[in-house]
């Protein structure tokens, strides 16, 4: 068993690293121009986005609606930073990163008590009124520079930091759903109160799930500060929680694969479709609503895409052929 | 502005809360749904009385019954469509609320599409003029609005209480299934609940554009969200605790506008929110329910 996990680790591992190697090689030959440079970053912002979303609301079972919120929080903290700090650019940037993770999770602490004490979808609305306020209060405080923003953010974010930070990411909300504290998780999105009553600390365990997934929003925010150059709390509204969201329910709630599926899909399609950018929201909502009626768990729902899952299947496959074969 | 009338102004506002989460309420509590799109009900209640007076021209009681219709309409379209399928295929609870979120985009940005984002200035159909007591001044429009929601809970707080439509609605928020064996049709019941919250929402939103006449895709929202405090603050599923949670709600939020900020204001909002989940979730007027296994 132990040595079988190994091996899809090292496949995956060794997967991720041709890929990275690949689109380095087409970035510094320029055969992936500075365009399309910058939304592979911007997918792979989302991608730490909506994998660390579908932690709280996929795993967990909690709608959250201010994923935006603690990204905004995230970058602002990582953008004041960079500003002021005179550390080296990429120790900067680390170091930026895990702040805005930080104050993100410090955030996420100060909403998730009050709601996740109690049954309920309290933390959707809580979330939802966040994601509101941050963005009022952004607008207001005289250090985030108002309506106008921050601007001048020193670009430290550069492709391989990205891809670094969101394989690492993907890696560490996988090794937690599969660990004790994963299963526990798991346990209470399927029967809070059948996990209480085997043992499980309910709030202990949607406290964790709910803060890590804040935690990595707020690293999101932080790349994204350090790649954009400028922020402005109008980035941070309502509609980009919903795209985080539309991510994690196309992609499947509780498929991490999925997600990543989804968030590489919903960064490249607006791109292509510039003419319906009006529409966008309105297409949206209506493709939510449509998932949920006709699959409420999402379009993978909670499967899993790996290379080791398909050999298996595959052999499964083969055997059977050869079975039906020797019985004809 | 001394106390007096910030407190009056208060209860204005807080009445129009009151109204809206009294839809939010009664949902939650027949259905333990957030039903995040009754906020862009008021919206489509403001716009549907700017398009009869302004571009159909008709009196205001025809506008005002039409909103009416429409948006007690709207509200069971709403349920039929979008919620029924989940509730009865027993679907998980995220489920229904994500729906009830993409409703509420999906009317904000329709709204959007067909009037553009820019808002539209609602008319003046409200009589002018004030009444003075002691330093305060009262508008008629404050008055008439309080009149209003008071006659609506009033009339609401029987509704529940007294007919038979009231007491099925009470049993299948006891217990859906019990209800069902006992002869109460709970589909349709919980038809007309969407339908009675949408109806006073529909009023609310007449009550709000007078007294903030700009119309817009977003107006709901907030709003919506402010109602939803207000409705946890009283004690969800209380009709007279959504009374009282709007009109401290109103308050609370005119004191701190007056004497602090506006920006502050929200924040307070906010924080009374919190502030009830932490010391008492069941809100001011609710029961606390033992959880059954």
């Amino acid at each position: 068993m132990m040595k079988k996990k190994g091996k899809s680790y090292l496949i995956n591992f060794a997967l991720v690293a041709v890929l990275f190697v690949v689109l380095q090689v087409l970035i510094s030959s320029g055969v992936i121009n500075r365009y399309y440079n910058g939304i592979l970053m911007l997918v792979g912002i989302n991608v730490i986005l909506a994998v660390s979303l579908n932690l709280a609301t996929g795993f967990l079972g909690q709608l959250v609606l201010g994923h935006a919120g603690f990204m905004a929080v995230g970058a602002y903290t990582a953008a004041l930073f960079t500003l002021n700090s005179s550390l080296p650019e990429g120790l900067a940037l680390v170091v930026g990163m895990v702040l805005g993770g930080l104050v993100a999770a410090v955030f996420s602490a100060v909403i998730g008590i009050p709601a996740l004490r109690l049954r309920g979808d309290y933390i959707a609305i809580l979330t939802l009124g966040f994601g509101e306020i941050i963005r009022v209060l952004l607008n207001s405080l005289e250090f985030t520079g108002g309506a106008k923003g921050l601007n001048g953010i020193p670009a430290y974010t550069t492709f391989p930091s990205v891809f670094i930070v969101a394989a690492l990411t993907v890696y560490i909300i996988y090794a937690f759903i599969n660990s004790r504290h994963g299963r526990a998780v798991i346990a209470i999105r399927e029967d809070e109160i059948a996990a209480e009553s085997a043992g499980i600390h309910t709030t202990y365990y949607k406290m964790l799930a709910f803060i890590l997934s804040a935690f990595f929003a707020g690293v999101a925010g932080a790349l994204y500060a350090n790649y954009i150059g400028v922020l402005a709390p109008a980035k941070f509204d309502f509609n980009y929680s919903v795209e985080i969201l539309l991510m994690v329910v196309m992609g499947g709630m509780g498929s991490i694969t999925g997600s990543i599926v989804a968030a590489v899909v919903l960064t490249f399609l607006p791109e292509l479709l510039r003419g319906f950018s009006d529409y966008r929201m309105l297409i949206y909502s209506a493709i939510l609503i449509a998932i949920m009626l006709f699959k409420p768990t999402g379009l993978l729902g909670q499967q899993e895409f790996s290379l080791a899952g398909l050999a298996k299947r595959g052999k499964r496959w083969f055997a059977k052929r050869k079975k039906g074969k020797e019985g004809a | 502005m001394n106390v007096l009338s910030q407190i009056i102004n208060g209860l204005h506002i807080g009445s129009i809360y009151a109204l809206v989460a009294l839809g939010y309420s009664m949902v939650y509590g027949i259905i333990k749904l957030i039903n995040f799109a009754h906020g862009e009900i008021i919206m489509v209640g403001a716009y549907a009385v700017y398009v009869m007076l302004v571009l159909v021209g008709t009196p205001l009681w025809i506008a005002v019954l039409v909103s009416l219709l429409f948006c007690a309409c709207m509200g069971m379209l709403i349920e039929r469509v979008a919620y029924r399928r989940l509730r009865n295929k027993n679907a998980p609870r995220i489920s229904l609320l994500i729906t009830a979120i993409g409703v509420s985009i999906f009317l904000q940005n329709l709204a959007q599409t067909i009037f553009s984002s820019s808002g539209k200035s609602f008319p003046n159909v409200m009589p002018q003029g004030s009444i003075r007591l002691g330093d305060a001044e009262i508008s008629a429009l404050t008055l008439i609005t309080l009149a209003t929601a008071a006659v609506l809970m009033i009339g609401l707080q029987l509704l529940v209480s007294k007919t038979k439509m009231g007491k099925a609605m009470r049993a299948v928020s006891e217990d859906a299934g019990a209800a069902k064996l006992m002869g109460i049709n709970t589909n349709v019941t919980i038809t007309w609940t969407f339908a009675i919250g949408s109806a006073l929402a529909s009023i609310a939103a007449l009550l709000y554009s007078s007294a903030y006449p700009l119309v817009t895709p977003y107006m709901g929202s907030t709003l919506g969200l402010k109602a939803f405090i207000a409705a946890v603050l009283g004690g969800i599923g209380s009709v007279p605790g959504a009374m009282l949670g709007g009109f401290l709600l109103g308050i609370a939020e005119t004191l701190a506008k007056g004497y602090i900020s506006s920006v502050v204001a929200d924040a307070i909002v906010f924080g009374i929110l919190i502030l009830v989940l932490l010391i008492r979730p069941a809100g001011l007027l609710g029961r606390n329910v033992k959880e059954k296994v």
